[in-house]
Parts: C-alpha cells; structure tokens; sequence
C-alpha cells in the first residue's frame, strides 16, 4: 500500500511527532514518501528507507501557513496514495481538516493505531474522552493523524533515498490569513518537564476552597504541582501548571494525579510517567487505564491522612 | 455583522458511557446530555462580538430530536436564533459528511463569522469549523484564546499552540474561528432570559429533505472499551488505610520519602 508520510518541520528541527508517523508507515509498507517544505529535513530523510523523499519549493511555504500548506498538497496529491500520514499536532488541526474538504477524503484525527492487513487499512480512534475505541475501516483513499507516543522512533529504518524536488506554483491562493511570530505569555514560568515528582489536579477536587490540600501534598512530597486543563480554565492555577496536549509533556518518577479524570489530551502529556499514581472517585475514569496505583476514593480524606502519615514519620 | 455558532450536544462527561450489546454503538440509557464544553465558550464570544460590534448570533446544531435543547440553552443566554439541523434517519455520519450537511445550510446565510468549539467531547474529530471554512470559501484560526476586532473587514485571533506557545494571526471575514475553552467565562442563563427564549425562533430543517451528497467513506468494525496494557494496583479500604498504603508505596516501592 502506497503511503505518503507529510513531515512538519520547525525551530531547525523535524518534529519528533512526524518520525513517529514515518516509523507507522515503515512498519506496514515498503512503499513509503516522505514529503516537506524544507530542504535541511530533506536531507536528513533521504537517510531512512524510503520510495522516496518529496520536497516541495516555494517562499510561500517558509513559513506555517494553512492556505498555501493546503494548496501544496493538494497540488501533489495522487490517487495512488491509499493514506497520507501526519503527525497529530496543533498544526496539522489547524489545516489538515481543510485539505480534506479540498480533495474529499475523510480525515481520521488523533489515531491511536493505524495497520494494513492485506492491503486494507484500519485505524483506532478514541472516543468519549479515551472511553472507548472506534476500529474504523476506511473504503476510500483518507488521511490519518496519529497521536504523540503510539510508534517508536527507534524503529525507524535506515537507508538511502532520493530526493526529488519540484518548485509549487502558489499564486493562486488567496491571501485571507496573515500570521505573526509565535510568543510564549508568561516569561520565566515554571518548567515542569524536568520535575521527578509531579501532584496534579483535576476537576475532581470539587472548588477552588480545596487547592491548598494539593498543594500541602506537593509541599510535603517536594513535588511540583501541575494540572489538568479545566483547573487553568476556571483561574484556580496559572496556565504554566498545566500538563497536556496544550500545556506541557513531562515524563516524572511519580505522576500523583487528584480527581484528573484523564482526558485524551491530559494523557498526552503525561502517559510517559515512569508510575502512575490516581485517586478519582469515578471508578471508570480513564486514568486509572494507564495507572500503576489506583485509588477509587475521596481524595478529600484520604490525601489528609496521607499528608499526616508523612509528616508524623 | 452576522455570527453563527455551532454547538453539539454530548453526554456529560462524568457519564458512564457503555457499549450496546453486540452492537457497534453506544447505550443512551443513564445518560445526561448537555452542551459540549468549548461550544459554550464559542457561544458566550459570540455573545461578547455581538455586544461590542452589533449584529445577529444565530445557534446551529445537527442532532436527533433532543438535541434542540441546547439551542434553546444558548438562546436563553441572549443567542437571537436557532438554526436545528435535525438527523431525522437517526444515523451517525462521519465529519466530513456532516460538515457538507450543516454547509449545504449555513451556505444561504452568509454569515460573517462562524465560531465552534474546537473539539467535541464525545468523537472528538476537532474539524468542523476549518472543514466548514473550506467548503464555505472562508479563513480560518484554530484554538483560538483571545479575539480582536478593529476593523469590519478582518478579525484578529490569538492561537494557542503547543508547549506554552502563542501566535497572532488576522483573517479576512468571512472567517471561521474553533473556540478553546478558557477563553471567557461564559454567562448563565437569566430567568429573563429563559422567558424570552420561548418567543425565539427555531428554524427546523429535516435531513431527509436536504440535498446533501452524502457518500459513506467509513466503515465502523468495532466499538469497545480499551483494553487494559498496564499491570494496576487497586488500592482499597478505609481512607486510613489507603494514606498508609500510598505511604509505603512512596518509601519503600519507590523510594520517594
């Protein structure tokens, strides 16, 4: 089966994101494209085991811009391509659902899995916030995303490729969108990516009345405090605290979770923990799927008598 | 100007959602639906645009009959229309089918502007609104946490994007922006409100009776709930003796105190 692999490129570097797809692809055909904008990731894609590597030029693509990332795509696309693979990033969100429209083909976004069993494709999605998992079949040519961390990178087969390059014509896009430079709102917040122990609190913490229990835990642990998203929605934290797809992706010793129900996008930014630990009062939350120590329970109580133990010894 | 909002209607989040029986959907039973959670901050920026700028905030939705609730929620909160787009085959539909669906509607209209929330907590696709942009020949910003308007022809739209990250970004109207949630504090509905809802207009228009070329692209072969990789501890008891047992885990396990 024919895949192209699109590869997203920024600060110098390609996305850590777009490999995992590559090895996604390698794993299920030997029939692999890798396509960028950019000639530095160019050069180092002709290194892996590909058809071949498919550079796309034009000054308009230099930078992210949805309108002319779409149009370049849409321009190379071909048939022959059973699915084009893409990194489930915040750039691919903004304008993969647009090259969709444009060539229709559905896009399959935030896939967990993606195999070919005899030249038919099937993919996983998550659903109800990481509940369930859809096993879709797609009966047409698609596009597929797939989510940070579900194909390893040292898979990725070695070998020599050609790079072939072709200047896009883009001077019929329209110019609707105009972008500035990425900033980051708060100078010198906290850096939790490094941090061995994180105390992190979710919606099940009830009200803003019961932060200071998590962070009396945080303080007897020598912990780092994070969050989940809607704890930042509601101003009980700083943005700078949250841990997930829109905040940031840490990997601690000890990742001790209160009343995080564990949405998708929470576990992207904290499934990489060495151990788990979750109290919830939903038995069915989809954080205890990937805890190591689950707690069913009333963290108002038992985090106390926690907090108690620890100081008594 | 003239705003649509999009909103979906989708179980609570706290539901305990359960497959049917050897059949690949899920059981309605026991559930509490309520507006999805981002599409709330849409309609309350939609709200806000209005309030400084003028103009109409028109709700759609695509649902099955139950779904006009969330119409009538947001119109309680001072939306002047609704539009219902009612899924009267009952059936569930990928994005992009839906996307052509609510198009072949919206297109009459010409809105301005359409806000949505940028992701839906029950499928979770995050695309309507920038599938919506294209079909409808609009710009478009996505996760959006802040809008600027200055002029009456472009809109200004801070992007969330990852790791802390944001950027500015200006689209020509018509635009079509998904809402991250965080952006307001979205608005109760006053009792006022609800009372004048009831006068408010919901323009119903039947799936049946639309020209929507619909081409099924995907075959659904499973609906289940995950199977469990990881090796759990359930830890159990009376709160005491969970402190105590967490406690251990720390000093001895894992060598953390």
């Amino acid at each position: 089966m024919k895949l192209l692999v699109f590869i997203q490129f920024e600060d110098g570097k390609i996305n850590r994101m777009s490999l995992e797809a590559l090895a996604c692809a390698q794993k299920y055909s030997t029939s692999v494209t890798a396509v960028t904008f950019y000639e530095k990731a160019a050069n180092e894609l002709k290194n892996y085991e590909l058809e071949e590597v498919l550079l796309l030029k034009n000054n308009n693509l230099n930078t992210y811009n949805p309108l002319f990332y779409t149009e370049a795509m849409h321009t190379i696309y071909k048939e022959d391509y059973k699915a084009l693979l893409f990194a489930h990033t915040y750039e691919t969100r903004d304008w993969v659902p647009r090259l969709s429209a444009r060539l229709n083909v559905p896009f399959l976004s935030d896939c967990i899995d993606f195999k070919v069993t005899n030249e038919l494709a099937e993919v996983t999605r998550q659903t109800y916030q990481g509940k369930l998992n859809n096993n879709l079949v797609p009966k047409t040519n698609f596009l597929c995303s797939i989510q940070s961390g579900c194909f390893k990178i040292d898979t990725l087969k070695n070998g020599t490729s050609v790079i072939n390059s072709t200047d896009i014509d883009l001077n019929n896009v329209p110019n609707t969108i105009s972008t500035e430079e990425k900033f980051k709102d708060q100078k010198g917040g906290v850096d939790l990516t490094a941090a061995e122990l994180i105390v992190s609190v979710g919606r099940g913490i009830g009200k803003e009345e019961n932060i200071p229990i998590a962070q009396e835990l945080k303080e007897v642990l020598n912990a780092e405090l994070g969050s989940s998203r809607p704890i930042v929605d509601y101003g009980w934290l700083p943005h700078d605290r949250q841990i997930g797809s829109s905040g940031q992706v840490v990997s601690p010793k000890l990742y001790f979770s209160l009343g995080v129900s564990g949405a998708i996008q929470h576990q992207v930014g904290m499934k990489g923990s060495d151990n788990i630990m979750a109290i919830n009062k939903d038995e069915n939350a989809p954080i205890f799927e990937i805890a190591d120590y689950a707690i069913v329970g009333d963290l108002l109580e038992i985090v106390p008598a926690l907090i108690k133990k620890i100081k008594e010894n | 100007m003239k705003i649509c909002v999009l909103v979906k209607q989708v179980p609570d989040k706290d539901s305990d959602i359960k497959v049917e029986n050897n059949e690949n959907k899920i059981s309605n039973q026991n559930l509490n639906f309520i507006t999805n959670d981002s599409d709330n901050y849409a309609v309350e920026e939609a709200l806000l645009l209005k309030e400084n700028h003028g103009g109409e905030v028109v709700i759609c939705t695509f649902g099955e009959e139950s779904a006009t609730q969330v119409i009538k929620d947001s119109l309680s909160k001072g939306a002047d229309r609704g539009i219902f787009i009612h899924n009267d085959l009952n059936k569930e539909f990928d994005i992009l089918n839906i996307s052509k669906i609510i198009k072949n509607v919206l297109e009459k209209e010409n809105f301005d502007l359409i806000l949505s929330g940028l992701q839906s907590d029950d499928i979770g696709n995050g695309q309507l609104g920038v599938l919506l942009a294209e079909h409808l020949n609009m710009s478009h910003g996505s996760l959006v946490m802040e809008t600027k308007m200055d002029s009456t022809e472009k809109i200004k739209v801070k992007r969330e994007l990852e790791n802390g990250w944001f950027q500015w970004a200006t689209l020509d109207l018509p635009a079509s922006i998904t809402i991250q949630s965080g952006i307001n504090k979205p608005r109760y509905a006053s009792l006022r409100g609800i009372m004048m809802m009831k006068r408010k207009t919901i323009d119903t228009v039947k799936l049946t009776e639309l020209n929507a070329a619909i081409d099924e692209q995907l075959t659904l072969k499973e609906l289940y709930a995950p199977i469990k990789s990881k090796k759990t501890e359930k830890i159990n008891g009376s709160s005491q003796e969970i402190a105590d047992r967490i406690f251990t885990i720390l000093k001895e396990d894992l060598m953390l105190l």
